[in-house]
């Protein structure tokens, strides 16, 4: 069963979205997701200070068996990017709500927060049918 | 199922699906001037008739000296190289499916990256790719995806770059939202000069084309010209060929920080010229734009027990895992050319490369100055030049170029059709191929046509 925690917010595509005490978020993708893809070998990270809307592609993560783009959760722009990622991609498998954080975003509304899937929902549509 | 491809029938459902009354009405859109209507057999020929026809006709072809380049050289192939090449171990056209099973076609890739890499002075090269103006455009993909400075898509293609490379390229990029801007050459050296280029200084580029030798056999400036579009933040695409490498500087070396990708077409090495094909494209970067890298990458392992073994790596950049955002769809290589050009740099090595280069720069200088002795006879461009040179002649160069033709010799590339300037201006190439005699006739016969032709 995959860890799912209960104070996070969670994307159909598998980002998870933490919302930090400044007003920024942090951004992932799932401990499902992870699993799904397999040993990491290389993420692309998003462009520092690059703008984003909710739902575009922002950085790629690539396994040995996979590649799969990550999109951006909550529109805004990119103020800070997980540089340890670059030589540890195996950091999203081992630690995919900590160490393995991908990037963080500055939003323009936090209200677009609220439309994302609390972990129960996520579990339940989402990854809930895993071997 | 039998292995028949289709039935009349199928071919009847298949043009009713798509609303074409004909395989004749589908073809209609090219040019009838494009098809071979007939090649002026007749029916009903047995196996030996018809092999009676075709040497005849191959024999058309040959007993002719050839100075026309333009893009395609002929070289001397040591005939170790076929041998070797046509071998049943290396009989496939593609990388294998099951890539792992053929270890052998593995090895022979990685090795051919391996010295093409190294003959680039650039960290990767994948397994080849189509040819050498594919490759180009493939090489321009590549840099607008990673050059991160840029936005507007915008890439330098010189008028210097082959005219059919530049004619490809357009086909391939220009749908993808890719802008490309001519770039003028000196019309005193036949060289890009950096006055010219230093109008797009901040603009938003991500490429610049850098050909050595350019399209008219000269040498550009690529070490200024590199560091201009580094200070600019703009990618740097070497179009090399590859026996040059012999004799100048590797793309990997110029300038302060060597070009960023390298491509370029593979027939010198080892390839003959074959009517036109099948030649292979060659493709080389700096480890940092690998992940952007089309087209297959063999990688050197070790296996669960330690023993070392050969791998398609970074598979994750391909159409097969990637789908529509794959670095490519055209993976397509030309492993039997590959394998060709391996056999031929492994044989001659670096110094025997060396020595081709160098055999055919003294003989184009040889001719030239034979050449330039006829009156009415002009060298164009003064600037320093591998194989490849350009003369002016007196009067009509087509009607010269054919008299010539009658005489067994094929003088050179007619420029008149892609430059404006050049007219009566013919492109000569010479390699090692020719002998001080072949060289002499040259000289001898076109002195005799132009007298000729002021006599009357």
């Amino acid at each position: 069963m995959s860890e799912i925690p209960s104070d996070l917010k969670y994307t159909s595509t598998h980002e998870w979205v933490r919302e930090e005490e400044d007003g920024t978020l942090t951004v992932g993708i799932t401990d499902h997701a992870q699993h799904l893809l397999g040993d990491l070998v290389f993420i692309e990270l998003p462009e520092l200070n690059g703008e984003y809307k909710t739902g575009t592609e922002c950085c790629v993560v690539e396994s040995v068996k996979a590649a799969s783009d990550v999109y951006v959760p909550v529109s805004g722009e990119v103020i800070a990017v997980n540089d340890a990622l670059v030589d540890r991609p195996e950091l999203v498998n081992s630690d995919p709500y900590g160490e393995g954080w991908l990037f963080q975003i500055n939003p323009v509304d936090i209200a677009e927060l609220d439309e994302l899937m609390d972990a129960d929902s996520y579990e339940e549509q989402f990854a809930g049918n895993e071997d | 199922m039998p292995f028949i491809p289709h039935t009349p029938e199928d071919t009847k459902e298949m043009l009713a699906a798509i609303g074409v009354n004909s395989i004749e009405a589908l073809f209609s859109e090219v040019p009838s001037a494009l098809r071979a209507n007939t090649f002026n057999i007749p029916d009903g020929l047995t196996e030996m008739q018809i092999s009676q026809l075709a040497e005849q006709r191959a024999a058309e072809d040959s007993g002719v000296s050839c100075f026309i380049g333009a893009g395609a050289y002929e070289h001397h192939i040591p005939a170790a190289v076929w041998d070797i090449a046509t071998r049943g171990e290396f009989m496939t056209a593609y990388t294998p499916y099951q890539a792992e099973a053929s270890q052998g076609t593995l090895q022979l890739l990685y090795e051919y990256q391996t010295m093409m890499a190294s003959l680039m002075g650039l960290e990767v090269s994948n397994a080849s790719l189509y040819d050498g103006a594919s490759a180009l455009a493939e090489a321009i993909l590549m840099a607008v995806r990673a050059n991160k400075h840029a936005k507007a898509k915008r890439v330098l293609l010189p008028i210097t770059v082959h005219p059919n490379y530049r004619k490809v390229v357009r086909a391939i990029v220009q749908q993808q939202g890719i802008e490309l801007v001519d770039v003028a050459y000196n019309k005193q050296t036949g060289c890009m000069v950096i006055e010219s280029l230093q109008t797009f200084n901040h603009q938003d580029i991500s490429a610049l084309i850098l050909p050595l030798p350019n399209f008219f056999g000269l040498i550009e400036d690529v070490d200024s010209l590199t560091n201009w579009a580094h200070s600019q933040n703009i990618m740097v695409i070497a179009v090399v060929n590859p026996t040059a490498m012999g004799l100048f500087k590797e793309p990997g070396q110029w300038g302060d920080k060597g070009a960023d990708i390298a491509c370029g077409e593979g027939q010198p090495l080892g390839i003959p010229l074959a009517s036109g094909g099948p030649y292979f494209g060659f493709l080389c970067c700096k480890l940092d734009y690998v992940r952007q890298m089309p087209g297959r990458i063999i990688g050197r392992t070790t296996d669960l027990e330690g023993k070392p073994g050969f791998v398609l790596t970074l598979q994750a950049r391909e159409q097969h895992i990637r789908r529509s955002k794959a670095t490519s769809n055209i993976c397509t290589n030309q492993g039997l050319a590959v394998t060709a050009a391996t056999i031929y740099m492994s044989l001659l090595g670096y110094e025997g490369l060396r020595r081709v280069a160098l055999a055919s720069y003294q003989a184009s200088h040889q001719l030239l100055a034979k050449l330039v002795q006829i009156p009415g006879v002009q060298q164009v461009y003064k600037s320093t030049y591998f194989h490849e040179f350009i003369i002016r002649l007196p009067y009509s160069a087509g009607e010269i170029l054919q008299e010539l033709a009658k005489k067994g010799i094929q003088a050179g590339y007619l420029l008149s059709n892609d430059y404006i300037g050049l007219e009566d201006c013919i492109l000569v190439c010479v390699t090692e191929t020719k002998t001080p005699q072949d060289l002499t006739n040259f000289a001898q016969q076109l002195a005799a046509i132009l007298a000729e032709g002021k006599a009357c």
